[in-house]
């Protein structure tokens, strides 16, 4: 069974899992290899559940993983918000 | 853990690991790569991927004409989709300087063979039909410029030199680099020492920190520079567009995302790395100025790296006259990436005391010293 870990940019348990062998053994890393928190979701579901994976794999507790830094804006924000346009807000 | 190296590298950004790949392709593996945060945790994982030889110096044209050479075989020769992409560099012109200095660059770019045209405001707007021309002079193109995605270049590297069995020891800080007279001796790291007599230094915006540790004084200064990402949409955009003007470049990368960054002129020295909302307020502005149907578009994230910058944007590579064997490869000035294969090839060289396959002797930190500097005009974001 594949088990989606990321639905954003669509990557699964089993790459995670693998890239983890490759030597990517922290968050930081698999965001940067797998584009792991880079899509729409920026992260909210893919970095916990990818947390879990990584502790077990690597004998620790899931709150022993450092956490990506976080990015703004938090959510997705128009261009033309952001350029102040009157219309948009 | 290794305690003894033939060489030392130090940062695990695109140029320290493409100078151990090209070491260990000359079957040199005796190689020890010190990264003090993860790999490509520097500028090499948080720049636009511009690969851009339209430059108005002619050390950064030689270097980035023959390194975009060497990225078309890259993704073969790493088997790794590097997602290069030759789209061409936009470069927008417009106030009357521009256009002298243009003119100035582009006679200097055909002569050294490179192909940039001149291209009116209406021919610019025929390659990107949603351009706003209203301000735009007159620009330049050249096809063969283009973008790549910075990080399967870095892992690529890093995936063959632990095949090779290079050790590539992240988290690791270097303290000091201890010296016998005018030899190296040892790297004393956060995770021990390592005895070596040759160190690169290709740390970027903490090079100068580097250096300092043997009483070399190099003229680099780092500089934040903010970027950031949009949601991905279908691809539109083919060229990367830049204004010198404004500072701006931005281009749509293979995945769809808008990527693109703009400079702060009143920026202060030092380490940042934080995001600000004065980027994220005057990068939407610019750019719905430049394309009014991106007033649409989200933007998803925005972040910071550092510009290792040198008094002319040219960068320092080879040798120092204090110490022997401590070979500079930083002060890249924001254009590290697009040149690092070049240079890479080329600091594996001399560290196996091959003579260069391309003449760097103009890059060398030397040339501080009351030379006329040729001055670097074009510099973005």
């Amino acid at each position: 069974m594949t088990v989606t870990i990321c639905r954003c940019e669509d990557i699964t348990e089993e790459e995670i899992v693998e890239a983890i062998e490759d030597g990517y053994t922290e968050l930081e890393s698999l965001k940067r290899h797998l584009r792991l928190a880079m899509g729409q979701c920026q992260g909210k579901t893919c970095i916990p559940l990818t947390e879990r994976i990584l502790a077990r794999k690597l004998g620790k507790g899931p709150d022993d993983m450092d956490e990506p830094t976080a990015r703004p804006p938090s959510r997705q924000v128009s261009f033309g918000v952001l350029a102040g346009d009157e219309d948009d807000r | 853990m290794t305690d003894k190296a033939g060489a030392v590298i130090i940062g695990g950004g695109v140029n320290g690991l493409g100078t151990a790949y090209h070491l260990a392709k000359k079957g040199y593996t005796d190689v020890v790569i010190l990264e003090k945060s993860y790999i490509c945790s520097g500028a090499s994982g948080r720049n636009g991927g511009g690969i851009r030889q339209q430059w108005s110096s002619s050390e950064n044209i030689k270097l980035a004409m023959e390194s975009t050479k060497m990225f078309e075989e890259l993704s073969d020769e790493l088997e790794e989709d590097l997602e290069f992409i030759q789209g061409g560099y936009l470069v927008l012109a417009f106030t009357d300087d521009e256009l002298e200095q243009f003119k100035e660059n582009v006679a200097l770019q055909r002569k050294m063979g490179l192909d940039t045209e001149y291209v009116s405001p209406e021919e610019a707007k025929e390659m990107v039909p949603q351009l706003n021309i209203s301000k735009v002079k007159a620009a330049t193109f050249n096809q063969s410029d283009g973008t790549v995605y910075p990080f399967p270049v870095v892992h690529g590297y890093a995936r063959v030199l632990r095949e090779t069995g290079v050790e590539i020891r992240e988290h690791t800080e270097v303290l000091d680099i201890e010296t016998s007279g005018d030899e190296i001796a040892s790297v004393r790291t956060s995770d021990g020492k390592i005895k070596t007599d040759t160190v690169v230094n290709a740390a970027g915006g903490w090079s100068s920190d580097i250096a300092d540790m043997v009483g070399v004084e190099l003229p680099n200064k780092p500089y934040r520079h903010e970027i950031m990402v949009t949601e991905p949409f279908a691809r539109f955009l083919e060229p990367m567009i830049i204004s010198f003007h404004h500072g701006i470049y931005f281009s749509q990368s293979k995945h769809g995302n808008i990527v693109g960054g703009i400079g702060n002129p009143d920026e202060k020295e030092g380490i940042n790395q934080r995001s600000s909302l004065w980027f994220m307020r005057t990068m939407a502005k610019t750019l719905v100025d430049f394309i009014p149907q991106f007033r649409s578009v989200n933007m998803l994230r925005q972040w910071a790296g550092l510009y290792d910058t040198t008094p002319d944007a040219q960068p320092i590579i080879g040798p120092v006259p204090e110490v022997r064997r401590f070979y500079q490869l930083n002060g890249f000035s924001g254009h590290g990436f697009m040149v690092s294969p070049v240079v890479d090839k080329v600091t594996a060289e001399l560290i196996l005391g091959e003579t260069p396959s391309m003449d760097i002797d103009r890059l060398s930190v030397e040339r501080f010293e009351g030379m006329d500097l040729e001055q670097e005009y074009s510099v973005v974001g």
